[in-house]
C-alpha cells in the first residue's frame, strides 16, 4: 500500500506559499498511511477486545451471587488494580482495562508502529521517494513522531471507550468511589477517566521516541519493531529487580501505573508529574538522537 | 595531478561532513547531560541552604514541642524503614499475635495493615483537625489504605480489596480514639515518633540541638538524641522540629553500625491550614465488605477458644514467666525464659531436626558461647536476640557483645 503512497504525498499547494500547511499535509498523509494499514487496525482491534474480555470474565465470575470482594484475603490484592470495583461501577472497567493493557499491550502496539515508522519505509523502498519531496528530513521525522503520538492517543482511547461501553452494558454506573474511600459524582468520575486516558497516552511518548530512534538505525522494519519491544521488556524486567533500586526512577515505565493516583482524593500529583517529566526527557533525548541519526544517514533504500 | 587533487578534496569534504554528522549527536548527548546535571544538582543546591535561625537550647526546643498546640495539619509523609529484616509485608500475619488479628479477619483490619509499615518505603497522607478528626492514608500501588477517625467513629478502608472496617471509639477515649487503634510501637506521624523517642530521655541520654534544616519547605531545628551508654545498636535519633510552631517534621533513627538510617520518617509536604471537612467524611462504598469491630472480636473469641483447645497440651505456655528486664536505659535487655525449659524455647538440637532445617537455623543466626553456655544470635539492624541452648531468649536493641554480657550476668 505504501508503494502507492508517494504519488499522494506531495501536497497540492506549493512549498513556498504555505509553509505551516506543508508540514500539516505531510503529517496528514503520514496519519492516513499509519491508520490505513491492516496491521494498525488489527492492533487496535486487539486492544478493543481486552476490556470486553475482562468485563465478560468479571461478569461471569460474579454472576453466581458471590460478593465482589471475591477470594477474601488472598483475592484482595491479586490481579490488575481496580478489578474488585468493577461490579459496583462499570466506570472502573476503564481504569482496570488501562491498568491491564498499559504494561504490555499498549506499549507493544506503540513499539510496532514507532519501530516501523522509518525502517518500514526503508524496507519497502519508499523512503527515498518520501525524501524527494522538498519537505526535509527534520520535518518528515517530526511528522512521523507526531503521527506515532496520535496513535498512542488513539490506542488509549480505543481501550478506554471500549471499556466504557462494555462497563456500561454489563455493570451499573453511578457515583464513583475514589481509592481514598470518598465519593465523587459520575460526571466528575468520567472527567477523571478522560484525564487518566490522556496521562496514559502521554506515558507512551517516551517509548514512541525510543522506537523512532531505533527505527532510524536499521533498514529492516521487523528488526526495529523487535528491538523496541525487546527493549521495553528488558527495561520492565529491570524495573522489577529490587537490587537496582537506584536506577528505577529513571526507567521510562517506572511511573506508568501512577495514573491511578489521579483517582485519589485529593489527587496525588507527585508521581504523575514525575512520569510526565520523565516521558518528556526520554522524548527529548531519543527524539534528538533520532534526528541526529536520520538527518545524517545515507538513504540507500 | 588532477585525479589526486580531486581525491584529496573528496577526502576533505568527507571529513568535514563526518564532523558535521558527529556534531548533530552532541544534541541528544547534551540534552541527556543537562537532565542528569539537573537531577544531580538541584536537590544538592536546594539542600545547601540550611536556614539561619536564632540559637536555642535543647530544653527550650523540647518545651516548644510540648507546647505545640497545632491541631490542624495535612501533608504527605514518607517513611523509609530498613530494619535489616526481610520484607515484613508477607510475614506480618505470622508475626502478629494470633489472637489479635483473628484467623481470617478483614484485610481492612488496621493492626494487620499497619505492620506493613515496618519495612520498605511508604508514602502516607495525614490530616488532622482537632482531637476528634484524623485521617491517615497509606498510598499503595493503585490502591490506598485509609484510616479515618471522625468524632467517635473509626473507619478503615482498603481500596485494593474493597473492604472496610468499622469501630466505635469509646466515648471516654474520644480524643485518643485513633491512637488506640494503632498497635503499640508503630507510630505513624513524626510527632508520635518524637514522643516515643523523648520518653527514653533521662540521664542515660544526651539531647542536643544540632543545627537547622529545611524539611518540607519549612525551617526546622534539629534535635539530636544520642545514647550515652555503649552497647546500644541505636546510634542516634534526629528530630527536625518546625521552628515556628514546634511540630516535629522529620524523624531519623541511625543504627550505631552506621549506614543508611533504619527509620526515616518525615513530611515531604505539610500544610497547617484546616483540612476540608470532606477529608474526614467516610461512608462505606457500595459493594464494600464491611467488618464491624464487634464481629471481629466475637470471631477472635471463637478463635481463641479453638486456639486454647488445640494447645491444651502445651501447659508450659501457661506458666510462661514472661519478661525479665535486665539493665536500664538504652541497653535494656529482656530475658524471656520458660521454666519448663525443655519444651519451650529450646533451640533445636542437631539430632532431632532434619539437617537441612538445622543448616537453615545456623544460616539465620551466628553461634556464640560464653559463661552462660552457648546459643545462637539472630541479628537485625536494630534488635538482636540471643537464644541460648538451654531455652532462654535475650532480646534488646543492643549489640551482640552486650547480649552475651547480659546472658553471662544473668547466669
Amino acid at each position: 500500500m505504501s508503494r502507492a503512497e508517494p504519488a499522494v504525498r506531495p501536497p497540492k499547494e506549493g512549498p513556498r506559499a504555505r509553509r505551516p500547511l506543508w508540514t500539516l499535509g505531510l503529517f496528514r498523509s503520514e496519519l492516513t498511511t499509519t491508520f490505513r494499514r491492516w496491521r494498525t487496525l488489527a492492533l487496535l482491534a486487539v486492544l478493543a477486545a481486552v476490556p470486553v474480555l475482562i468485563g465478560i470474565a468479571v461478569k461471569i465470575e460474579t454472576s453466581g451471587g458471590s460478593p465482589s470482594g471475591g477470594g477474601g484475603r488472598e483475592g484482595g490484592g491479586a490481579g490488575p488494580a481496580f478489578l474488585t470495583q468493577i461490579t459496583n461501577n462499570g466506570l472502573f472497567l476503564v481504569f482496570a482495562a488501562l491498568a491491564a493493557t498499559l504494561p504490555v499491550f499498549l506499549p507493544m502496539a506503540v513499539g510496532v508502529v514507532a519501530g516501523d515508522a522509518v525502517a518500514g519505509e526503508a524496507n519497502a523502498g519508499t523512503l527515498r521517494y518520501l525524501l524527494v519531496a522538498p519537505a526535509g528530513r527534520t520535518r518528515l521525522l517530526l511528522a512521523k513522531y507526531a503521527s506515532t503520538l496520535v496513535f498512542c492517543l488513539v490506542a488509549t482511547l480505543v481501550v478506554a471507550v471500549s471499556a466504557l461501553v462494555t462497563g456500561a452494558l454489563l455493570f451499573p454506573l453511578g457515583e464513583v468511589t475514589t481509592i481514598s474511600g470518598t465519593r465523587i459524582g459520575f460526571g466528575d468520575g468520567l472527567l477523571r477517566a478522560v484525564l487518566i486516558a490522556a496521562v496514559v497516552a502521554a506515558s507512551l511518548a517516551g517509548l514512541a521516541a525510543i522506537g523512532l530512534f531505533v527505527s532510524t538505525l536499521t533498514n529492516s522494519g521487523i528488526a526495529a519493531m523487535a528491538a523496541t519491544v525487546g527493549l521495553l521488556i528488558t527495561v520492565q524486567i529491570l524495573d522489577t529487580i529490587p537490587q537496582l533500586d537506584a536506577i528505577h526512577p529513571y526507567l521510562f515505565p517506572h511511573y506508568w501505573l501512577s495514573f491511578a493516583d489521579l483517582l485519589r482524593e485529593p489527587v496525588y500529583w507527585d508521581e504523575v508529574l514525575d512520569n510526565l517529566g520523565l516521558q518528556t526527557l526520554y522524548a527529548a533525548v531519543f527524539g534528538s538522537a533520532a534526528w541526529a541519526r536520520f538527518t545524517t544517514k545515507d538513504i540507500t533504500a | 595531478m588532477a585525479p589526486n587533487d580531486s581525491a584529496q578534496t573528496t577526502e576533505g569534504r568527507d571529513f568535514a561532513a563526518g564532523r558535521r554528522k558527529a556534531a548533530r549527536y552532541i544534541v541528544p548527548v547534551a540534552v541527556a547531560g543537562v537532565a542528569a546535571a539537573t537531577i544531580g544538582l538541584v536537590p544538592a543546591l536546594a539542600d545547601s541552604g540550611d536556614p539561619d535561625l536564632p540559637k536555642i537550647s535543647a530544653q527550650q526546643l523540647i518545651e516548644k514541642i510540648a507546647a505545640s498546640d497545632t491541631q490542624q495539619l495535612s501533608g504527605t509523609v514518607k517513611i523509609n524503614t530498613d530494619l535489616g529484616i526481610p520484607s515484613l509485608g508477607g510475614m506480618a500475619g505470622s508475626l502478629m499475635p494470633k489472637g489479635e488479628t483473628g484467623g481470617d479477619g478483614s484485610s481492612a483490619d488496621p493492626q494487620a495493615k499497619l505492620m506493613e509499615l515496618a519495612s520498605g518505603t511508604h508514602t502516607l497522607r495525614v490530616a488532622a483537625d482537632g482531637p476528634d478528626k484524623q485521617r491517615v492514608s497509606i498510598l499503595g500501588n493503585a490502591a490506598e489504605y485509609s484510616l479515618i477517625h471522625n468524632a467517635g467513629e473509626v473507619w478503615a478502608y482498603d481500596s485494593a480489596s474493597n473492604e472496610a472496617f468499622h469501630a466505635e471509639a469509646p466515648a471516654d477515649a474520644k480524643d485518643s480514639g485513633k491512637r488506640e487503634k494503632l498497635p503499640e510501637g508503630v507510630p505513624t506521624t513524626p510527632k508520635e515518633l518524637a514522643e516515643e523517642a523523648l520518653k527514653a530521655a533521662d540521664d542515660t541520654t544526651s539531647v542536643t540541638v544540632d543545627g537547622t534544616a529545611q524539611v518540607a519547605g519549612r525551617d526546622a531545628y534539629q534535635l539530636l538524641i544520642k545514647p550515652k551508654q555503649s552497647g546500644s545498636t541505636i546510634g542516634s535519633i534526629r528530630v527536625a522540629v518546625d521552628a515556628e510552631n514546634g511540630v516535629p517534621l522529620k524523624f531519623t533513627l541511625t543504627p550505631s553500625s552506621g549506614g543508611k538510617a533504619a527509620i526515616d520518617a518525615g513530611f515531604t509536604k505539610v500544610d497547617f491550614a484546616k483540612p476540608s471537612a470532606d477529608t474526614f467524611r467516610f461512608s462505606p462504598p457500595k459493594g464494600a465488605k464491611v467488618t464491624e469491630a464487634d464481629e471481629l472480636k466475637a470471631h477472635e473469641k471463637d478463635f481463641k477458644k479453638g486456639f486454647d483447645k488445640d494447645f491444651k497440651g502445651h501447659d508450659d505456655l501457661k506458666d510462661f514467666e514472661g519478661l525479665n528486664v535486665i539493665g536500664n536505659g538504652w541497653t535494656t535487655v529482656a530475658e524471656i525464659s520458660s521454666p519448663g525449659g525443655e519444651a519451650g524455647f529450646k533451640a533445636p538440637e542437631k539430632g532431632d531436626v532434619p539437617p537441612e532445617a538445622a543448616e537453615f537455623m545456623d544460616a539465620l543466626g551466628d553461634k556464640v558461647s560464653g559463661e552462660f553456655g552457648s546459643g545462637t544470635v539472630f541479628k537485625t539492624r536494630l534488635v538482636n536476640a540471643l537464644m541460648t541452648d538451654d531455652g532462654k531468649v535475650y532480646v534488646g536493641a543492643v549489640t551482640e557483645e552486650a547480649l552475651v554480657q547480659a546472658a553471662n550476668a544473668a547466669k
